[in-house]
C-alpha cells in the first residue's frame, strides 16, 4: 500500500467510526429514560461523531483548501456544540425539569 | 463507497432524532432532537460534498453549523423568557 492510499483508508476508518458513534447517539436519544440522560447521550456523541468524521475527511481531502474548511467546521463545532448542549440543560434545569431516579416510570 | 455507508448511518440517526422530536414529552426533548438533527445535517452536507467531488459544499456546511447554533440558542431564549428581546436581569428571572 502506497502512502496516499494508506492515509485514505485510515481516513475511511475514521469516518466509519464517526458514523457508528453518531448512530449510537441516535439510539441513545430514544432509549434513555429522561431528558438529562438524553442530553448526555446526544450532546456527547454529537461532538465526537462529527469530530471523527471531520478528521476522517481531512485525511482524505484532495487539497489544502478543503482541509482548511474542514478544520474551520471542526473547530467551530467543537466550541459551540457543547455550549449549546449546556445552555439547553441549564434552561431545562431552570424550568424545573426533574431528574429521573431509578424506579420512576420513563419520562 | 465508504462515505456512502457513513451517509446512510447519518441518515438513520436523523430519522431517530426526528422520532425523538415527535415523541419527546417535554419541550426541551424537541429542542435537543432538532439541535442534533442540525448538527447531523452539517456533517451530511460535508459528506455529500466529498462524494460528489465539490469542495464548495463545505462552505454550506460551515454556514449551516453557524445558523444551527444561533437558532438553538434563540429558541432556548424564546422558550425561557417568552419573548426574544427580554432584558436579561436577575429580578425578571422567574
Amino acid at each position: 500500500m502506497t502512502a496516499p492510499s494508506l492515509v485514505g483508508s485510515a481516513g475511511g476508518v475514521l469516518v466509519l467510526v464517526g458514523a457508528l458513534v453518531t448512530l449510537s447517539g441516535g439510539v441513545g436519544l430514544l432509549r434513555m429514560p429522561d431528558f438529562y440522560s438524553r442530553v448526555h447521550a446526544a450532546g456527547l456523541t454529537d461532538t465526537a461523531g462529527v469530530g471523527l468524521i471531520a478528521l476522517g475527511l481531512i485525511l482524505r481531502a484532495p487539497d489544502w483548501g478543503v482541509v482548511v474548511r474542514l478544520l474551520f467546521i471542526l473547530l467551530f463545532l467543537l466550541l459551540t456544540s457543547p455550549t449549546a448542549t449546556h445552555a439547553l440543560a441549564q434552561a431545562a434545569r431552570r424550568d424545573g425539569v426533574r431528574v429521573w431516579t431509578d424506579g420512576e416510570p420513563r419520562r | 463507497m465508504l462515505l456512502v455507508a457513513a451517509m446512510i448511518g447519518i441518515l438513520t440517526t436523523m430519522v431517530l432524532a426526528l422520532v425523538r422530536a415527535l415523541l419527546g414529552p417535554t419541550l426541551y426533548d424537541r429542542i435537543l432532537a432538532v439541535n442534533m438533527f442540525g448538527t447531523k445535517t452539517v456533517i451530511f452536507v460535508a459528506l455529500i460534498g466529498f462524494v460528489m467531488g465539490r469542495p464548495q459544499f463545505l462552505d454550506i456546511a460551515l454556514f449551516y453549523a453557524l445558523v444551527n447554533f444561533v437558532g438553538t440558542v434563540a429558541v432556548l431564549k424564546l422558550s425561557h423568557y417568552r419573548e426574544l428581546d427580554a432584558v436579561r436581569s436577575e429580578e425578571d428571572v422567574r
